[in-house]
């Protein structure tokens, strides 16, 4: 007991840092490079094959590394594909989404945790619960709903599901009863309007909550693939998803067209990881949700 | 700022205190109305979006749970039938098999890889980031570009897999085109998107584990194995049951990546529950038992949530 009241208590390390540091480990590297190689052998067999001609593709015995390099793939994708037009969709989708989120879900975070009114209880109640109810209950009354309205087939139908969710709100809520409350008293008093708080004082303090909002709703928005497909049958209205499942469906063997494909629908999701791995791992351990 | 204002202020209530006293109530109703104005200005627009697109349509799918409907014709009201039928329904029971099949190798998969990664990134190594980022990389990949790879990789004829299979002398196998293999393929391309998700939760839940326990118990002459074991393990506790409510219900709900690699086949051997609700739903029409469908989904998923809450509570695991 002496020991354990007299040592201090842990300090709480990031996830990114561990704080322990061990010397002794060159077995952990024999465990740790075949596993890191098995994660990256998809990736690395898509960017390849992406380059391989198609003349070497379909060869036995398959070779792991192409002869030549060839961008031959994605020329073919450009030109006989709209995979610019899909890609430029889900930008469009996601764009929206994301500002959407940032905007809706941080003004109603805020005002759940910092404004009294009557009803906010049980409305912030109301949307935690719609957090248990699965999407594919959603699907049928929301697509009917959706075609009486006129959104289905367009890129409106894939918009408005993602503008603001209650998990958005939830996680926006708990990081604004986590600031202190005399910044805002003090602008208050000094004549600041709510919204004029809000934008000028408390944004900015949120930026940590805001990006794990941000990448949370780029990941989901970018990737959805059941929604889309079950409201948009229209080719021109097609994301990026939908639009390279339905060609993998069409091209069923042509490797080199669908890795290239494949790249472009992954690659600014890859790029933007590496650049803010910090920022998609706090997002991970706050929500892990995928498709 | 506020300390500068202050003696001005109580200056002018002082002077003003008879005058306000019979204002009281009105100010302060006044006062009530703008909050609440105020209030309900932040918070309406995310909310009616939200309970817009969830609770409305929920009633709606229990009303049309009750109903017969294809969508154009009238519908017609079938009490308890739809219910019924997913009693009696072979393919049903079927895609239920199929899912529980599915979470019975995905769940326990997910946490073990994911203790394991976790166990063996939690240390200051050289090349420690090069592996997580290769491990972590892959939770970006969306169903559609996970559906291509796996058709790829695990090719019967000139796929990665089995070139390595026949590489080693290992028989050649069908994976996606064999109906006791496919599942397994979706449950290992799974964890390979996902694997990043568990980990980080065991990583961050590592970090929380005393580390006076380990010296603690090293002191008392506990192997490494023995204290991961023996302490790390109960520590991980809440972690795991929070991480496995989590994941049955992400793996009871799976569509997308059967979707993007077998469409239900091989002889609907990858059909899931919620691949058989859509298909019910969008390619048969049947919009009232696809909502039946999609009610008993959600009643067992508020069963099993439910039920792991109690548990954990009263086993006092500090989860929820």
């Amino acid at each position: 007991m002496a020991l354990l009241t007299e040592t201090q208590a842990p300090t709480t390390g990031s996830i990114v840092d561990p704080r322990r540091t061990k010397k002794t480990g060159r077995w952990i590297h024999l465990l740790l490079a075949p596993v890191a190689v098995l994660f990256a052998i998809p990736f690395v067999q898509m960017f390849l094959t992406a380059l391989t001609p198609a003349s070497q593709i379909n060869k036995f015995p398959p070779r792991f590394f192409p002869e030549t390099l060839t961008l031959s793939g994605f020329s073919k994708l450009f030109a006989e594909s709209d995979i610019l037009n899909w890609l430029g969709n889900t930008i469009m989708v996601s764009a929206v989404a994301v500002a959407g989120h940032l905007v809706l879900c941080s003004l109603a975070g805020y005002g759940f945790a910092r404004l009294k009114f009557p009803g906010k209880n049980i409305g912030f109640l109301a949307i935690v619960a719609t957090i248990m109810i699965p999407t594919q209950l959603l699907m049928v009354p929301t697509y009917i709903l959706f075609s009486r309205i006129g959104l289905i087939d367009t890129l409106g139908a894939a918009m408005v599901p993602w503008l603001a969710s209650a998990f958005g709100i939830f996680l926006m809520r708990q990081f604004f009863l986590g600031l202190p409350s005399e910044l805002e008293e003090a602008a208050l008093i000094d004549g600041c309007t709510r919204l004029q708080v809000f934008f000028k004082i408390i944004l900015p303090l949120a930026k940590p909550a805001l990006a794990t909002l941000a990448i949370f709703t780029l990941l989901s928005s970018w990737n959805d693939l059941v929604w889309p497909l079950i409201a948009i049958n229209d080719t021109s209205a097609f994301t990026l998803q939908l639009g390279i499942t339905n060609f993998a469906g069409a091209r069923r063997t042509d490797w080199s067209l669908l890795m290239a494909a494949n790249v472009v629908s992954t690659l600014p999701l890859i790029v933007f990881f590496l650049f803010a791995q910090k920022q998609f791992i706090a997002t991970m351990s706050f929500s892990g949700l995928k498709g | 700022m506020s300390a500068t204002r202050s003696p001005h202020a109580k200056g002018s209530a002082m002077t003003t205190t008879f005058a306000m006293k019979t204002q009281v109530a009105p100010a302060r109703r006044r006062r009530n109305v703008r909050q609440s104005v105020e209030g309900w200005t932040f918070v309406s627009p995310a909310m009616l979006l939200v309970l817009g697109l969830s609770i409305f349509p929920a009633i709606w799918a229990l009303v049309l749970s009750f109903q017969e409907w294809n969508g154009f014709s009238d519908p017609v009201n079938v009490g308890l039938d739809n219910y019924k039928e997913m009693l009696t329904d072979a393919d049903l029971g079927a895609a239920v098999t199929h899912t529980i099949v599915y979470t019975a190798l995905f769940v326990p998969a997910s946490l073990l890889l994911g203790m394991f990664l976790a166990t063996l990134l939690n240390r200051k190594i050289v090349l420690v980031g090069v592996y997580r980022t290769a491990i972590f990389l892959p939770f970006v990949a969306s169903a559609a570009a996970t559906g291509i790879l796996t058709t790829y990789l695990f090719n019967p004829q000139f796929g990665m897999v089995n070139n390595v299979f026949r590489v080693l002398g290992l028989p050649q196998q069908g994976w996606l085109e064999d109906p006791n293999q496919a599942m397994v393929v979706i449950t290992i391309m799974s964890l390979w998107g996902q694997a990043a998700f568990t980990t980080v939760i065991y990583l961050a839940a590592l970090q929380d584990v005393p580390p006076e326990l380990l010296e603690a118990s090293r002191i008392d002459g506990a192997s490494k194995w023995q204290s991961f074991w023996h302490v790390t393990v109960p520590q991980l506790a809440p972690v795991t049951v929070f991480v496995a409510i989590w994941q049955t219900i992400q793996a009871i709900q799976l569509f997308d990546l059967v979707y993007t690699t077998t469409r239900g086949g091989p002889l609907n051997a990858t059909e899931t529950i919620v691949y058989y609700l859509w298909k019910t739903a969008f390619k048969g029409l049947e919009l009232g038992y696809a909502s039946a469908i999609a009610y008993g989904l959600f009643a067992v998923t508020l069963l099993i949530t439910i039920g792991v809450v109690v548990y954990s509570r009263r086993s006092k695991v500090s989860a929820f």
